[in-house]
């Protein structure tokens, strides 16, 4: 079920990154990376336990649910902290001027 | 068990490599201006640093994931020896096939659908400047 929700999540990031495209203000590239990363190694994991174990292909408990939806969490928290110290707009830079 | 160490190894070299790529460019694409002093790019296009670092950033990110999936099936913990597997003599071997198979397999996908991305931007790129080219 994680590879299903982080290959969701690829193709939402990678949508949106399409439509901001070719600016790219707020760094969705690096989110597109990141779930696309995981994506095609949790599928290369998947086939070759498929091939080699046999069984489901994609687990369907509410733990892998649970997974998916942390892992993309995690992601989409990477992403900000990302965006918070390159900061494309200069929030802090105009904030801080602001206060002086 | 631990197959996520094999596209981190290759994540470490790839930025240390992108690191020294980048030097070389900045180095050999910067020309200065006689008159103004300006700096200006001798080449356009995709360069290789660029290119370095969407594989870097797509296993930097799959790495990132997949050990955040290891932690949470208890494979991986914050203290050593960090991998739960060494605790078990019986469970090394396996834990090192897992490695040399999945991991290596990990790597090698994501290198070859790079190197894709990689064919189809240059071709993209190429077919965009002959086209502006024929245009003026």
């Amino acid at each position: 079920m994680f590879l299903i929700i982080t290959a969701l999540a690829a193709v939402v990031a990678t949508i949106l990154w399409y439509f901001n495209a070719p600016e790219d203000k707020y760094r969705l590239n690096i989110l597109c990376f990141i779930f696309w990363g995981a994506t095609l190694m949790w599928l290369v994991d998947h086939v070759m336990a498929y091939l080699i174990e046999g069984g489901e292909f994609f687990e369907l408990t509410l733990d892998a649910t649970m997974l998916g939806i942390t892992v993309v969490l995690c992601g989409l928290v990477v992403w900000t902290g990302v965006l918070l110290v390159k900061d494309p707009k200069g929030v802090f830079n105009k904030l801080l001027q602001s206060r002086k | 068990m631990a197959c996520f160490l094999v596209p981190m190894a290759e994540a470490i070299v790839i930025t240390v490599v992108k690191k020294a790529i980048e030097k070389k460019e900045s180095k050999v694409e910067v020309e200065k201006t006689s008159e103004v002093g300006l700096l200006k790019p001798l080449k356009t296009g995709l360069t290789w640093s660029r290119k370095l670092s969407w594989l870097n950033n797509l296993l930097w990110g799959g790495v990132l994931l997949l050990a955040i999936e290891h932690v949470w099936h208890g494979e991986v913990v914050p203290w050593p020896p960090f991998l739960t597997a060494m605790y078990n003599p019986a469970d090394v071997a396996p834990m090192l096939h897992e490695i040399a198979t999945i991991g290596t397999a990990m790597a090698v996908f994501v290198t070859i659908v790079w190197g894709f991305m990689v064919v189809i931007a240059d071709r993209k790129a190429k077919f965009f400047t002959n086209k502006a080219k024929n245009e003026n």
